[in-house]
């Protein structure tokens, strides 16, 4: 069932903050085996010019995919979620994340297209800091794929 | 932002050194608890088979993840990343045994932007197939 157009456009709450820990960078630069000092070492990350250890470029995806999740959950949008593979990833920046930072989302439905049964979302998260200063702007496209569509190699969610 | 290669030293096809990335089912298991992605596609053989996959499939974000870092290295300075944005053409499949998959990078200089930032366009493949597509980074040099 294609989606609502008169959806785009719909901006969600601002989300609560999302504090970013050191220790949570450091998981996360483990887990992708990157062993660059600006994720670990506040010296080396100041050296830089940082606050202090700053995040990976795509850390950030774990915070406004949940955010997404107020989209993605929406009952009067109606996607169906287990049909959902991720199609495109963007982020602009305007600074690295950095540990410390209490970040909030606001989620806006930029896009929504249909095509041969498949239904395409764009989701555009706004990254905002403490200051309510802009720090990054994550763009989501996701796949809702038709209901007869086996072909699940397209994407990955 | 510090970055260590200077801009004015670049040039249009210069190449950033490649890198392989090995990916296991074990590096898809940390990756799923350090990203909150959970989905059991990325573990559950079983579970991906049924939903019409090969195998298991890395989380493509994870593949985004690995592909910065030949930029990221080059730069100096992750902070310098200024724009990163991928389209997710194919999945990485990572079957279960000791090797499990590689994911290929390269990248090379396509434009020389303003604002000392340049253009690179990133090359992502596994197993000889192209796994990420539009794949490009804007980064300021020093």
């Amino acid at each position: 069932m294609a989606l609502d157009q008169s959806f785009v456009g719909r901006t969600y709450p601002p989300t609560d903050p999302y504090e970013v820990g050191r220790e949570k960078i450091r998981e996360f630069a483990e887990a992708v085996g990157d062993t660059n000092p600006a994720y670990t070492d506040p010296h080396a990350a100041k050296a830089l010019g940082h606050a202090d250890v700053i995040a990976p470029p795509t850390f950030v995806f774990a915070i406004t995919f949940k955010a997404a999740g107020q989209v993605i959950q929406d009952p009067q949008l109606g996607l169906d979620y287990s049909r959902v593979v991720h199609g495109d990833q963007k982020f602009v920046y305007t600074r690295p994340v950095c540990a410390g930072d209490r970040l909030t989302v606001t989620s806006t439905i930029e896009k929504i297209k249909s095509m041969a049964g498949n239904d395409f979302l764009d989701i555009r998260g706004e990254v905002h800091d403490e200051a309510g200063e802009h720090v990054v702007t994550a763009w989501t496209k996701l796949v809702a794929r038709a209901v007869d569509a086996d072909d699940a190699a397209e994407g990955q969610a | 932002m510090t970055a260590q290669i200077q801009y004015a030293d670049v040039e249009v096809g210069t190449e950033l050194p490649a890198r392989t990335f090995p990916v296991t089912r074990a590096t898809l298991v940390q990756y799923a608890g350090a990203s909150g992605d959970f989905n059991p596609i990325h573990w559950n053989e079983k579970f991906a088979k049924e939903v019409g996959l090969p195998d298991v499939i890395a989380h493509g974000m994870f593949t985004m993840a690995e592909a910065i870092r030949v930029v990221t290295d080059w730069a100096g300075d992750p902070g310098a990343v200024v724009e990163y944005g991928v389209r997710f053409t194919r999945p990485v499949v990572v079957p279960n045994d000791d090797e499990g998959a590689t994911i290929e990078v390269s990248g090379k200089v396509a434009a020389k932007l303003d604002d000392d930032t340049v253009r690179v366009d990133l090359t992502v493949t596994s197993d000889g197939q192209k796994v990420l597509g539009m794949s490009r980074a804007v980064v300021r040099l020093a």
